[in-house]
């Protein structure tokens, strides 16, 4: 099971802060960062344009990512935009 | 007292006095404290600015300003540093983030201050969301911040 969550504005747009995703459920492994930007691209429309590779930011288990970082069972992968404090 | 690190991510509002008063005490040794403090303006891309809304995510802000902290250490040697940052609903002229550094001499102070923000502005995961008198919009990061931290 992998936990992916959503900040800024893509929480806003997506509509979605948290979901989970079963990993026997899918036929590929889903091993990678680039693989579950994929997959969540799948749901269509405004995921597929605001999770283009580009558009956010990926970081697993906290730490910023990249497209080839591996993602194992149990990960909490976080999507958002760049980062805009202080 | 001795040397220390202090990170505080927090809804509640800091009291520059005491967070300086601290440093200060902190030690004997150094000569210089370099304080920072980033405040909620009024306007922005020329449109009023009623509040601002600071949202982050928990789990991965104090890993990211301790790890920015660590780095600063590494490249000079400092005393005590603090760094406080809000989340939450502010109001304009609030304060935002502290940042306060203090060093032997004023030159380490200077430059670890200035790296800890640009870094914080590029690195920790902080959004800011403003209201204006035309609406909500989340604010966008800024090239000039990237170019900034790229200078380190």
């Amino acid at each position: 099971m992998l936990t992916i969550l959503f900040f800024g504005h893509l929480k806003e747009i997506l509509e979605t802060d948290c979901l989970r995703i079963e990993l026997s459920q899918n036929q590929d492994s889903i091993d990678t960062v680039a693989k579950v930007r994929k997959l969540l691209q799948l749901k269509g429309n405004l995921w597929t344009e605001y999770l283009e590779y580009g558009m956010a930011l990926v970081a697993v288990n906290q730490e910023m990512s990249s497209e080839d970082t591996v993602v194992n069972d149990g990960d909490e992968i976080a999507f958002f935009p760049p980062v805009t404090g202080g | 007292m001795s040397h220390f690190t202090h990170i505080s991510v927090q809804t509640q509002d800091f009291d520059f006095a005491h967070e300086y008063q601290k440093l200060r005490e902190s030690n004997n040794s150094d000569g210089a404290l370099v304080t920072f403090v980033g405040l909620v303006r009024d306007t922005n891309l020329a449109q009023a600015v009623t509040g601002l809304f600071l949202e982050h995510y928990p789990a991965m802000t104090q890993k990211v300003l301790n790890q920015i902290v660590e780095q600063a250490r590494k490249k000079w040697q400092l005393g005590s540093v603090s760094v406080i940052h809000r989340v939450g609903q502010l109001c304009v002229s609030d304060q935002i983030v502290f940042v306060g550094v203090t060093s032997q001499h004023r030159q380490s102070a200077y430059h670890a201050n200035e790296f800890i923000m640009d870094y914080l502005k590029t690195r920790a995961p902080f959004w800011k969301k403003e209201t204006t008198t035309q609406g909500d919009k989340w604010i966008e990061a800024k090239a000039s911040d990237f170019d900034k931290s790229a200078q380190w």
